[in-house]
This record gives structure tokens, C-alpha cells and sequence, in this order.
């Protein structure tokens, strides 16, 4: 399902690549410049640039109003195929792996909106692959922004808001329907989990890019782990074998997305045998996470040798 | 006999081109395993829940599951076909060169798309098919004439597949942005063959309309050949009836374009 979304994704702005791609280098190069190298502040400049580059890509969108539209509709309906799909599995049963229907809409809806935001967010890294191997990675390295940044606004597609819509709306519906004894602490749990999570699909995100450096044109490796990582805990941990859980877990931690934190909401056993507090650990996973990740992409890009054109 | 030299190289030189980018066809081994293993998980937890759910029993149902992946990018189900290239072409006006050529257009196009989709066959599909076959409990025919009858629904599945794909990229004489319309395919595509869910676990009519439909040819139909759940003759019968009906459809809708439309470009 990953190739679904995101082929139909790319096809959608080929026409505008042209005219966007210029606006966008004359506003920044003015900008940006302004702000000088000064020490320390590389973090505030990064996210100066990229707000100056995804509000350009969504000036550019937003000219075409009623493709925006039909595409962020698509995105939404494709996005909820998934869920259609387990509704119907649902006309045939009443549980799956022992949950019934409104606990995997909870696993569901956080999965589909942590991812939904981070695919938002910097969703379009994946086409760093291409702009290795065309060379035109070169004029992101002379411009006066960091590079990562530039690089996650590239092509920022506003219509990605049609999968956070989705994934919100089933989260709603499931938080409506859960026979579940609310606390401060459960409520608080919710929006921590869906923002780490997002902060882990990001880092995903990024050391998927750091590998396209070495792998250019295995970029759809990537997909197996974002795409196919939210399509995993859709689930419950219990539909899966246990080294797939431990993988997971311990090497791709994406069981701290929303598993851990939403069997704790739920009062279900861990998978693992974890203990009860790891429900609390997303956000510590999540800034380790996009540690490791900045750390990979620093090395993949100081390893980069233009293809020279 | 000239004519047949000609397609032949052109489907040849399908099969080559996709050939070439080796990492990327490593890349979509890789990442249509990993769906496999998902999907496969989630269908052994729906089995587990109904057994005989469908009229598959849990290894059919393992089977079906790496049959979805081996045939995805072959029968470009989810897109990726030649269909966005020729979209291009027609946007562009180059599709006036094709027109101009002493060749055919459906057939040149329909050459060129089952040598993509050979290679994609061998060379994306039986890897996660064996891996599949390995680690996961399965339900194989022994007989070899089994194989030969699902090898032949195979081929019907690939020229349904184009009729569809065809049809869909023809509409760019119309439409000239044709992203609409292949997410519509793509979504029709995944939702209809079978890809989500097995067609036979769809509840009630709405089960059936998605049995009769074009799309149910791609997967659900060879998967019920190999997993011996329908007669091949019967199954021949109706994609071929698909076949036709899509690729007549084509030549119709071609004819019209080539006859009223204005080629783009200059």
C-alpha cells in the first residue's frame, strides 16, 4: 500500500517544479542570507529556511486550488483504504488477536496520525535518491540554509493533511467508542504519544535519506519501514511472531509510536513482558531517535561526491 | 511474420530496460517482503479468528497473501505500468511520433507493457513468492499441470491489466492532467482486485460485484486457479471475456482520439 499513496503523490506537481523551483531559490538566497552564520543559532536557521521553502511550495500550491483539493481528498481516501480494510475484516469477526474493533481504531488512529504528520512534515526526503543520482543535489549544498532543512521542505505537499485528517478522525471515533476508566495522566498520554511518535517517523525519515546517499536508487527500502511501519501497528502486537515484536522493539523502535502507550490507555498486557513505565518513554525514544538519525545524515552527507554535471 | 518480429523486439526491450536498474528492483524485493510479512500476520490473525473464512484454510490464505506481492508490480495493480509514460506523451503532443510510426499504437504499447511486466514478474515477484514459501506455511499444487493452467491465467491477467491501464491513459487526450484519474485506477485497483483483502472474504453483494469486475481478474482469479478453488476453463473463459471486452474498448476509444482530438505541442 506504501507504492499506492506515495507514487500517486509524485505524479500530482510535475507542472510546477519549473516555475516554484525558481521562486523559491530568489526568496531564500535574500533571506536567508540575512540571518548570518552565527554560532549556535543553526537550528534556528534551519527552521527559518524551511518555513520560507514550505510556505513557497504551498503559495505554489494553493494556485491550483481545486487540484489541491481533489488531491488532498485523494490522499485522505487513499490513506483510508486501510482502515476500510479492516472494517471489513470486522464484518466477518468480532476480534482480531483478541482486540475488538475500537481498540485497533486507537492503535490505528495514533499510528495514522503520528505518521500522517511526520509524511507532512518531511514526507518528500525520499526524493533525495533522485537529486543525488541527477546531481541537482549540488545547488542545495551552495545555497546559505542547511541542507537538511532544504531538503525536508523540498516540494512540501500540503495535501499530506489528508492522511492526519484521516488518521485524527479515526482516533476521534475510537476515542468515543472505548469502554476505557479516563485519568489526567491517560488523557495527557495522547497527544505525547501521537507528537513522539511523529518525532520517531521523522527520524525514520531522515536515516532512510542518509542511506539513499550510499543507496541512491533504493529509495523504496524506505517505504518498508514508514509505510510499512505505520501498516504494522495498525495492529496489535499480538497478531505478530515475536521476533518481528522484538525487532521492533529493540532495533527499529517503532512499538513507541503507539503501541506501548496505547495498551498502558487500554490496561493490556505488554508484549515482551516490558515493564508498565515504557509507556511513558516515547519522547525520550523519539529525541534519541532523531539524535542517531541527524548523526547518520551528517555522516551520509559529508560522504557525498557529486556526480559532477 | 514481420509484424511479430517487431512486438517481440519491442516487449524485449521492455523486459531490458526495467532490467536495468538493479538496486531499485533489490529495493522492491526488499520492501514487498516486508508487506508480505505484515499482511501475512494479520491474515493469520483473521483465519485464527474465523477458520475457513472465504473457503481458504490458513495456508491458502499465506499463499494468497505472497501471490498479492509477487503480482503487484508486475500487474502494476497499485500503477507503475507504461500507462503514466504514454499519459506523458499524450500531454506533451509526443504522442504524435507514435501515431506516426508504421506501427499500432494499442499493440506497441501492450508489447512494451508485458515486457515490463515479465521482468517485473521474475525479477521482483518470485523472490518474496519463494521467501514466502519458505518460512510460511503454504498450499502449493504438486501437479505440474495446475502450474501450466495458472501460468495461463497469469498471461490473461496481464493483457486485462493493460486493457484497464490502456483505457486509463487514453483518457489524457481528454483530460490532459491525468493525476486524477490514476489515483481513482490505483485506488480501484488495490480495493477491487483483491490486493486489501481477499475477494471471496468481501461480505455479501458486495462481495459479488466485486467478483464480476474487471479487477478480480488480476489476482483473485489466478490465486483460486493455484489454490484449486476454481476450475481454470471457467476462469479462462471470464477474463478472456475481460481481455477482449477492455482491449476492443481501447482500439474504440483510440480511434475516436485519433480521429477528433487535437494532438497537443508544436
Amino acid at each position: 500500500m506504501a507504492e499506492l499513496s506515495e507514487q500517486a503523490e509524485f505524479s500530482g506537481q510535475a507542472g510546477l517544479s519549473g516555475q516554484a523551483g525558481l521562486s523559491g531559490q530568489a526568496g531564500l538566497s535574500g533571506q536567508a542570507g540575512l540571518a548570518g552564520p552565527a554560532a549556535g543559532s543553526r537550528l534556528l536557521d534551519g527552521l527559518r529556511a524551511y518555513r520560507l521553502i514550505a510556505g513557497m511550495w504551498i503559495r505554489s500550491t494553493m494556485a491550483y486550488r481545486a487540484s489541491f483539493v481533489m488531491t488532498t481528498f485523494g490522499n485522505f481516501v487513499s490513506s483510508g483504504l486501510d482502515f476500510v480494510a479492516i472494517l471489513l475484516m470486522f464484518s466477518r469477526v468480532d476480534a482480531l488477536g483478541g482486540y475488538p474493533l475500537p481498540e485497533i481504531a486507537l492503535l490505528y488512529g495514533l499510528s495514522n496520525a503520528a505518521f500522517g504528520l511526520a509524511d507532512l512534515a518531511i514526507g518528500s526526503m525520499d526524493r533525495l535518491g533522485r537529486r543525488v543520482r541527477d546531481g541537482t543535489l549540488d545547488i542545495l549544498l551552495v545555497r546559505p540554509a542547511p541542507v537538511l532543512a532544504q531538503v525536508a521542505a523540498d516540494r512540501f505537499a500540503l495535501r499530506r493533511l489528508g492522511r492526519v485528517i484521516q488518521g485524527s478522525l479515526v482516533l476521534g471515533w475510537a476515542l468515543t467508542r472505548l469502554d476505557v476508566d479516563w485519568t489526567p495522566l491517560k488523557l495527557l498520554l495522547m497527544p505525547v504519544t501521537v507528537v513522539s511518535g511523529c518525532g520517531i517517523f521523522c527520524a525514520v525519515f531522515v536515516a532512510g535519506a542518509a542511506f539513499q546517499f550510499w543507496a541512491q536508487d533504493a529509495s523504496e527500502v524506505q517505504n518498508a519501514f514508514t509505510y510499512g511501519g505505520t501498516t504494522l501497528l495498525q495492529y496489535p502486537p499480538t497478531v505478530f511472531g515475536k521476533e518481528l515484536v522484538r525487532g521492533v522493539t529493540f532495533i527499529l523502535p517503532l512499538a513507541f509510536v503507539n503501541w506501548l502507550p496505547a495498551l498502558y490507555v487500554l490496561g493490556r498486557p505488554y508484549p515482551l513482558d516490558l515493564p508498565r513505565w515504557t509507556a511513558f518513554t516515547p519522547p525520550l525514544v523519539a529525541v534519541v531517535c532523531c539524535a542517531l538519525a541527524g548523526a547518520a545524515w551528517r555522516v551520509g552527507l559529508r560522504s557525498y561526491r557529486s556526480t559532477g554535471n | 511474420m514481420g509484424a511479430g518480429r517487431l512486438y517481440a523486439a519491442v516487449a524485449a526491450g521492455g523486459f531490458r530496460r526495467y532490467a536495468t536498474y538493479r538496486t531499485a528492483t533489490v529495493a522492491g524485493v526488499f520492501t514487498n517482503t516486508v508487506f508480505g510479512l505484515i499482511l501475512v500476520y494479520t491474515y493469520l490473525a483473521l483465519w485464527d479468528a474465523r477458520p475457513h473464512l472465504g473457503g481458504y484454510d490458513p495456508a491458502q490464505a499465506v499463499t494468497y497473501v505472497w501471490l498479492g506481492q509477487a503480482f503487484l508490480a508486475a500487474l502494476a495493480i497499485g500503477g507503475g505500468g507504461v500507462e503514466e509514460e504514454l499519459m506523458e506523451r499524450i500531454r506533451t503532443g509526443d504522442v504524435a511520433i507514435d501515431l506516426y510510426r508504421p506501427v499500432d499504437l494499442q499493440l506497441w504499447w501492450l508489447a512494451a507493457d508485458v515486457g515490463r511486466a515479465l521482468f517485473q514478474l521474475v525479477g521482483r515477484g518470485v523472490v518474496p513468492f519463494v521467501f514466502g514459501a519458505l518460512f510460511f506455511p503454504v498450499s502449493l499444487p504438486v501437479d505440474p499441470l495446475a502450474w501450466v493452467a495458472f501460468l495461463g491465467t497469469v498471461v490473461l491477467a496481464m493483457l486485462v491489466g493493460f486493457g484497464i491501464r490502456f483505457l486509463v491513459a487514453l483518457s489524457a487526450f481528454w483530460l490532459m492532467d491525468g493525476t486524477g484519474v490514476l489515483q481513482m485506477a490505483r485506488l480501484a485497483g488495490f480495493f477491487c482486485s483483491g490486493m486489501l483483502l481477499p475477494l471471496n472474504v468481501f461480505p455479501g453483494a458486495l462481495g459479488e460485484v466485486v467478483r464480476v469486475l474487471p479487477w478480480s481478474s488480476l489476482l483473485q482469479a489466478p490465486a483460486d486457479v493455484l489454490l484449486g478453488h476454481a476450475d481454470p476453463l471457467g476462469t479462462y473463459a471470464f477474463q478472456g471475456t475481460w481481455a477482449v471486452a477492455l482491449l476492443a474498448a481501447g482500439r474504440l476509444v483510440q480511434l475516436a482520439a485519433t480521429r477528433r482530438v487535437v494532438v497537443q505541442g508544436g
